[in-house]
């Protein structure tokens, strides 16, 4: 079964976006002086869409995600989920940052069975299914070429390994929003353009809505359906790009005009 | 390889870090028989190794029992450091309250050396047992505190964020991030408070009792017996190292995943 893992195929028609931003924004005190971050952002997210925020450093990008995760409370404006204001942290919803942060106590496996010790249903059946649940792991491990390194402890993987490891413990509660905040920042271009391929087939696998910053225009460009561009702060959207090539999208299609044309727009924006 | 042509074993190997140490101690051993009779030094000054350990004869019974009682000591003192320590230490990763409140306190106290209490110990609890217990106590609670709060408060922030995300409460924060991410300091800890436990139960002994492995030593010197002060040495270092090598091997163990 490819899609074992889809949450809510069905509801793929509703019209009301899975998460919508209004008129968010965000202001630091640093040290006295009143800096704004985010200014009256607003955007919306299309259930399973794959959606990427690019824009310069300290734009409020991740503080856009921290939002939708909980972590951040929101000043100013509002990010609903399905319709719903957020006010809390979302069950269904998994994340993966630049670092990895991998318990280093815990194997491959034990790592990607984490959130289903935490999130409900899954907390409380954790001991009958446990059987399944490692099944789910195995297939979601195995999606991204790590079967074999199960009981391999954290320090025994690469930076590469590491980073998949974190994007199945983020999918494994099967999360109906994906947040990514730079996960392939830290990793050399080799391996991250193989980390492109693999995240694409677990999203297609999954069916979740993914929503993803970064730096990386072209990495943007071969994972989205919707790149958005950030300014610099205070922020605001410049740019939402449709990218209408086809899935799945493989490493030749980045050499194409196409793809030329649509890096060389978002480009224009960055450096306006 | 210029280390194996001077060596026949290889540096790293398990053996050779158990035959290296060994062989010195034996060098030592026999320099030391050699030039007590070479220089023909008298026993009350410095008696051969092969008189220490012939006064094993008359004197292993009697420092048998009085290292049982240093051990006991020492023990209950860890014992009681542990647990205040796990407590304290666990308050103050957690309660920014606590630290600024106490940790200053603990610092300032920790400066003090704990011979200087012995005597004010030896007034409120009588010569014996307690006092020695609870310099044992005074010496080891310190580096466990430390160690456990510190553990506590260097978990990444992300760690934190990536269970929060997931609607993690406290504790389970606690139970999954906190509480074994701290384990490593808490066991690396351990093998130094339990030698500073013995350190403190047998300075309390020399200075305000009448029984443990302290008070021979002192006996045995007043009366000249420098072999059986000797012994007493000597089986303090066995009962130092193996106290120490346990909690070394429990580490190991525990917190494998450390590489």
């Amino acid at each position: 079964m490819v899609n074992s893992l889809c949450p809510n195929p069905s509801s793929a028609l509703s019209t009301t976006p899975i998460l919508e931003f209004k008129e968010i924004s965000l202001t630091y005190d640093l040290k006295g002086h009143c800096t704004t971050v985010l200014d009256r952002v607003s955007l919306a997210v299309e259930r399973s869409q794959f959606v990427a925020l690019v824009g310069p450093s300290g734009c409020g990008k991740t503080s856009l995600l921290r939002m939708v995760s909980g972590l951040l409370p929101i000043q100013q404006g509002t990010v609903s989920f399905d319709g719903e204001p957020i006010t809390k942290p979302l069950r269904n919803v998994g994340i993966a940052f630049q670092n990895p942060v991998l318990l280093p106590w815990r194997n491959t496996l034990q790592n990607v069975l984490l959130p289903l010790e935490i999130v409900q249903p899954h907390k409380s059946q954790m001991r009958r299914k446990r059987a399944a649940y490692q099944q789910s792991a195995h297939d979601l491990l195995q999606t991204v070429g790590l079967e074999g390194f199960q009981h391999h402890y954290p320090w025994q993987l690469s930076g590469g390994m590491k980073q998949r490891v974190s994007l199945c413990r983020a999918l494994i509660h099967q999360p109906e929003i994906l947040l990514l905040d730079e996960p392939f920042g830290a990793l050399d271009a080799f391996t991250r353009e193989d980390m492109w391929s693999m995240l694409q087939a677990l999203w297609l696998r999954t069916q979740c809505t993914a929503l993803l910053v970064t730096h990386d225009l072209r990495e943007a460009l071969f994972l989205s359906d919707v790149v958005y561009v950030m300014s610099a702060r205070p922020s605001q959207i410049l740019l939402e790009l449709t990218v209408n090539l086809p899935r799945p999208r493989t490493m030749e299609m980045t050499f194409t005009d196409e793809f030329h044309h649509l890096f060389n727009e978002l480009r224009r924006h960055i450096h306006h | 390889m210029l280390k194996q042509q001077i060596l026949p074993i290889s540096l790293s190997s398990r053996y050779a870090t158990y035959l290296l140490p060994t062989l010195a101690t034996i060098t030592i051993l026999i320099f030391w028989e050699l030039i007590v009779h070479l220089f023909s030094i008298p026993a009350f000054i410095l008696p051969a190794p092969s008189a220490i350990l012939g006064s094993l004869g008359n004197w292993g019974m009697v420092v048998w029992q009085n290292s049982l009682v240093t051990l006991q000591t020492t023990l209950i003192g860890f014992a009681i450091a542990l647990f205040t320590g796990l407590v304290l230490g666990f308050l103050i990763g957690y309660s920014k309250l606590v630290y600024t409140t106490l940790y200053p306190i603990l610092v300032g106290f920790n400066t003090i050396p704990k011979v200087a209490i012995v005597p004010l110990l030896a007034i409120w609890f009588g010569i014996g047992t307690i006092p020695a217990v609870m310099t044992a106590f005074l010496l080891a609670f310190f580096t466990i505190a430390v160690n456990v709060s510190l553990g506590l408060s260097t978990v990444e922030p992300e760690m934190r964020d990536v269970l929060k995300s997931l609607g993690a409460s406290q504790w389970e924060v606690f139970q999954k991030v906190g509480f074994p991410h701290s384990l490593p300091y808490l066991f690396a800890s351990l093998k130094i408070a339990i030698s500073q436990a013995f350190i403190g139960s047998v300075i309390s002994e020399t200075v305000a009792s009448d029984r443990g492995i302290g008070y021979l030593i002192v006996t045995a010197t007043s009366n000249f017996d420098i072999a059986l002060a000797f012994l007493c040495l000597l089986t303090l270092a066995v009962m130092g190292i193996a106290l120490y090598a346990i909690f070394a091997v429990v580490e190991q163990r525990t917190v494998h995943w450390l590489r």
